[in-house]
């Protein structure tokens, strides 16, 4: 095909469409089809990905339009691969992810291992566990550093009743060690619903002739949970884990609201790091070298998870 | 009907250079932080529309975005603002990058003076370089940090009498920062009408500015400077001097000993949050909020009193407050400046602080009746008269962040020595002036 | 699903499950109602200490939500005129009047024609391309496939920077469109991958049919095919919706005033000195709704789009 998808609709479109229309190839329906969601993706994702790249060999910011802009080669990189604070960084968004993706997949699992026993009411139920992940993180975030705070706020309070230690005693959000542990909490409750959700599925895609199947040949429940239940429900976990991961990697606006990277940069994220850089230093050229940084971590991991699934979902 | 939603959606891109609003000529626009002040504006700028036919919209940002929205705004070259009520720290920014219009012929043309004005606030708010004759705005509220307490907690005899034998002087509003903390450290835990209260609360948010602006009250009491001599950006010895030191690590002692629990985060709201609840019996924040804190149904009126920020080696008090700018990217320029001549007269500026504005304006100031129209009133023109600010280079973004890092890391997280804390400010300090090719 | 025989648990762990998962429901709806409750709360009452569970409800916070409020001075407000209507009284006892209204209107509209405008322009681009992608044989199609998800992958602010760039220089910058494209981007590579799953299911039998029958490809698209996917689409609507309705990275870096969304106005909500939690309760609850009202109607269609499509039998 020579001409592009965009001049053949362009030149299609004088004439009533209807007519037109019924003259055109599968292919060039095709292409017609594919092209606006391509030409979308190259405008708005590829196209500034490519600009990311150049910027991050410049010492360019974006907020001095009238200052000189110098190549710097790799002097932006080096920087930040020797930069310890980065690293550190790095090290508490894998301990959110870590620690997020772990809570997630045992509750979700058992959330909905348990749903599918189908007790009554169970569609309400499950519709009424959805709801905090229809709220905006944002305002997740902002409320919780309410109901975190230790004077007017209620978890400390539930702490109390429970443990008997005072709610004035300890804050989760202003601890080196808490902090941390309070982002995960949130994450956790705002996003179990959602692999809990993607479990249910695989759960219901197991047919119940293999079950019956099993009973016939007086497998264990125990045996039939570790030999059938989780092997089919395995891809569905790797998936659900994959959705996590990758928007936990660029988790910004939760843990912004709920700690600001603080207390001492326990909980700075490398995007809201990223983001501090480029839209509030404005150091535009080293920024975008750090989000290439960021985008290769991801990519590579998420490549290679990928395949792993892959492997997986063959069996 | 298909093809021709599609040829729409992808002709969206092209149009979309058409898409840009357009806001009519005879509308202004002015944008500010959403707080108190900005409400009495709206009622102030009543009389401006009245006069000049011209319709005023406004655009108030709350504080913890301000600064980010409004600088995105302007490094957009966003038309959304006309008129801006921009912190003291971005007038270099505004000046060197163009955002702001420089103001000189038009004051020279209309007969304003910036001698009119206090000379603390026409330093700070309107002048970039620093003390120099240019002019990017006119000073519009004048702020500073500063301290109110429990009035009526101070007065209870047992109270009294507990203190005295305590500490064997009178309890009183403190004149130095030491006493600060040692009557902080008297109500710390202290139980009042059956509640457990808190000495003070004090800013420590990492964000935005909070514990900048916090420290900086104590540090600027110990004789804390930028530079050895202004305008060198010569650091080593002054950001790091043995007074810094000392008053950093007051500033985290006061933080340890006498503050709220879970006040690790805390700006504006959440120190007015503080007070307004019952739970401590002093507080830091903004002149800015004085007139809504007496106003306060539950802790304010005979129960509440406002005092400077007390000195220690030297008087000095944190700069709030903000000049008033014409945005370069707006289309009704002219609009603009005629609010700022109808702003600067006298009798605008009179009702202005009438509303609760700050005004900056020496008849405003000079009045003889100044210090009695408000309880806090007497000690805004103390503060005002021993301001200073963090640094206003255009780069001040990055080297407040700097120092936000440093600080929330040393006082809140509990990391390294003061000492470290400074050293490590003038590291980061150095370099970005050697980015900005200053040093 | 076939009927349920020996595999069918028994009542005794029906039981245990249904009280079990019901002790986490209520558990987690804990933060939930607390917020919606705050929205009933008064400022004084909202940061009492120790918390207050039980209070007497007023409309102060989405009172506030919805004006802005001045002070006025004592005398000013002893000339005027009685209150006319239950907010104003309201705001009254804080010495204060209704000013006028606040941006949350706006902010909310904005999410109306940001997040629905979005959600449809995905869903029709994606349907389309969907349907090309299941049909039709395109030269490197699998690569095509992976490439679209890949855009999914990157952080926001990687390309927030560009696209600032870029939107400054087209006029872009804090208008509508500008969002509705940039969101329907994001969402694009979710509406196709979950659109080809469910289209991928309606055999081809039935176009080929239309198509005998003197059908265009495009009428037997959008009378055979269209009708088939509509719960696959609807499934797929909800995730598109969901994340547009909410998301904050973009939002609170490419706009400011006409098209500002309302996530990241939200949070910002002040009162009159101080965090006005109750009105922030207030914006979120409200924000909430409509949201929650869509997937609940579209509830019975949540389990099948969140597969993804990637994993079938």
């Amino acid at each position: 095909m020579t001409e592009s998808p965009i001049t053949r609709v362009a030149r299609a479109t004088p004439e009533p469409v209807s007519r037109r229309v019924r003259g055109l190839s599968d292919r060039a329906i095709a292409w017609i089809f594919v092209a606006p969601t391509i030409f979308l993706l190259l405008a708005i994702n590829i196209f500034p990905l490519i600009w990311t790249i150049r910027l991050s060999f410049t010492n360019y910011r974006a907020n001095r339009l009238n200052r000189e802009v110098e190549w710097v080669g790799l002097r932006n990189y080096e920087r930040i691969l020797t930069d310890d604070g980065i690293w550190m960084n790095m090290q508490a968004t894998a301990h959110f992810l870590f620690w997020t993706i772990v809570l997630q997949v045992l509750i979700g699992f058992t959330l909905a291992w348990l749903i599918n026993r189908k007790f009554r009411g169970n569609d309400l139920i499950t519709t009424i566990i959805v709801l905090p992940m229809m709220l905006s993180p944002a305002v997740v975030g902002n409320f919780w550093t309410f109901l975190y705070q230790p004077q007017i706020g209620l978890v400390n309070y539930v702490v109390e009743f429970f443990t008997g230690i005072p709610a004035n005693s300890f804050s989760m959000l202003g601890s080196v060690t808490l902090a941390p542990w309070a982002i995960v909490i949130v994450d956790t409750w705002m996003w179990t619903p959602f692999v809990m959700l993607i479990c249910l599925a695989g759960l219901r895609s197991i047919p119940d002739y293999i079950y019956e199947a099993a009973e016939i040949d007086r497998a264990s429940k125990w045996r039939q949970f570790w030999t059938i239940t989780v092997p089919m429900v395995l891809p569905f976990l790797m998936l659900a884990v994959l959705f996590r991961g990758i928007e936990n990697f660029k988790m910004f606006d939760l843990v912004v609201q709920l700690t600001g990277g603080g207390p001492g940069n326990t909980t700075l994220l490398a995007s809201i790091d990223l983001k501090r850089e480029a839209f509030e230093k404005w150091r535009t050229g080293y920024s975008s070298a750090y989000a290439i940084i960021l985008f290769v971590t991801v990519f590579g991991l998420a490549s290679i998870y990928v395949k792993a699934l892959n492997k997986v979902k063959e069996r | 009907m298909t093809m021709k939603r599609l040829l729409a959606a992808s002709a969206v891109t092209a149009v979309a250079g058409l898409a840009a609003s357009a806001s009519q000529a005879q509308d202004l626009t002015l944008c500010w932080a959403a707080w108190d002040p900005a409400n009495a504006l709206v009622e102030l700028s009543k009389d401006f529309e009245a006069q000049s036919g011209i319709t005023m919209n406004f655009e108030f940002v709350p504080w913890p975005n301000f600064a980010d929205r409004m600088l995105n705004e302007l490094n957009s070259g966003g038309q959304l603002c006309d008129l801006l009520i921009g912190d003291s720290q971005w007038i270099g920014g505004g000046a060197e990058n163009g955002h702001y219009i420089k103001l000189n012929d038009f004051f020279d043309a209309n007969a304003i003076s910036m001698d009119d004005f206090a000379p603390a606030t026409v330093y700070a708010y309107s002048t970039w370089p620093k003390g120099t004759p240019n002019y990017y705005a006119l000073p519009a509220m004048g702020d500073a940090n500063g301290w109110f307490y429990r009035k009526d907690w101070f007065a209870r005899p047992e109270i009294q009498e507990a203190f005295k034998a305590e500490y064997g002087r009178d309890l009183a509003e403190p004149k130095t920062q030491r006493e600060l903390m040692e009557i902080a450290k008297f109500f710390q835990g202290r139980e009042i009408d059956g509640q457990t209260v808190y000495g003070a609360s004090i800013f420590t948010e990492r964000g935005s500015e909070g514990i900048t602006m916090g420290a900086t009250g104590a540090l600027y009491a110990w004789g804390f400077k930028y530079e050895n001599t202004p305008g060198s950006y010569d650091m080593e010895g002054a950001v790091n001097s043995p007074a810094a030191v000392e008053a950093l690590e007051f500033y985290k002692e006061l933080y340890q000993c006498c503050t709220p629990p879970g006040y690790d985060n805390a700006y504006m709201e959440q120190s007015l949050d503080a007070f307004k609840s019952g739970q401590v019996a002093m507080a830091m924040n903004w002149f800015a909020f004085f007139p809504g804190l007496y106003a306060d149904p539950n802790t304010g009126g005979d129960k509440i009193d406002f005092f400077v920020n007390p000195g220690q080696n030297v008087e000095a008090s944190t700069l709030g407050g903000q000049g008033i700018s014409v945005v370069s990217y707006s289309d009704n320029v002219d609009g603009a400046l005629e609010y700022i001549k109808w702003f600067a007269q006298p009798d605008v500026q009179a009702k202005w602080w009438s509303m609760g504005g700050y005004s900056c304006h020496r008849s405003v100031l000079e009045d003889p009746d100044f210090v009695n129209s408000a309880p806090f009133a007497g000690d805004f023109l103390e503060a005002m008269a021993g301001v200073q600010d963090f640094w206003q280079e255009p780069a001040y973004a990055e080297l407040l962040l700097a120092m936000q890092e440093r600080l929330h890391n040393y006082i809140v997280a509990d990391q390294g020595t003061a000492q470290e804390a400074l050293d490590g400010l003038i590291a980061d300090w150095t370099e970005t002036f050697e980015d900005e090719g200053k040093l | 699903m076939s009927a349920y025989s020996i595999t069918e648990p028994s009542s005794r762990a029906k039981w245990t499950a249904g009280i079990l998962v019901t002790l986490y429901a209520v558990i987690t709806m804990v933060p939930l109602l607390w917020i919606v409750a705050t929205g009933f709360k008064t400022p004084s009452d909202a940061i009492s200490y120790p918390p207050k569970v039980f209070f007497e409800p007023t409309v102060e916070g989405y009172v506030n939500v919805f004006t802005t409020r001045t002070r006025l001075s004592p005398e000013a407000l002893a000339a005027l005129p009685p209150p006319a209507n239950f907010a104003e009284e309201i705001v009254r006892q804080y010495d204060m009047v209704i000013a006028g209204p606040s941006r949350f209107g706006e902010r909310f509209l904005n999410s109306v024609i940001i997040g629905f405008g979005s959600t449809f322009l995905s869903i029709f681009l994606g349907t389309l391309a969907a349907y090309a992608f299941s049909r039709f044989k395109i030269p490197l199609k699998d690569d095509l496939l992976f490439f679209i998800l890949s855009t999914r992958m990157m952080p926001p602010i990687a390309v927030a920077i560009p696209i600032f760039l870029m939107y400054r220089q087209l006029g872009l910058s804090d208008t509508h469109l500008g969002m509705i494209l940039l969101y329907t981007a994001v969402n694009i590579s979710l509406a196709v991958w979950l659109l080809k799953g469910f289209i991928d299911e309606i055999p081809r039998e039935y176009e080929e049919a239309a198509l005998i029958d003197g059908y265009t490809r495009f009428q037997a698209f959008y009378k055979v095919v269209l009708p088939q996917a509509a719960t696959g689409i609807a499934s797929t609507a909800i995730f598109c919706l969901i994340f547009a309705w909410n998301e904050y990275a973009f939002a609170v870096l490419l706009t400011s005033g006409t098209a500002q969304t309302a996530p990241p106005f939200i949070p910002t909500i002040i009162g009159v000195g101080g965090q006005d939690w109750p009105a922030v309760a207030a914006g979120a609850t409200l924000f909430l709704v409509p949201v929650m009202v869509f997937t609940i109607l579209l509830r019975k269609h949540l389990l099948r789009g969140i597969t993804f499509g990637a994993v079938r039998k």
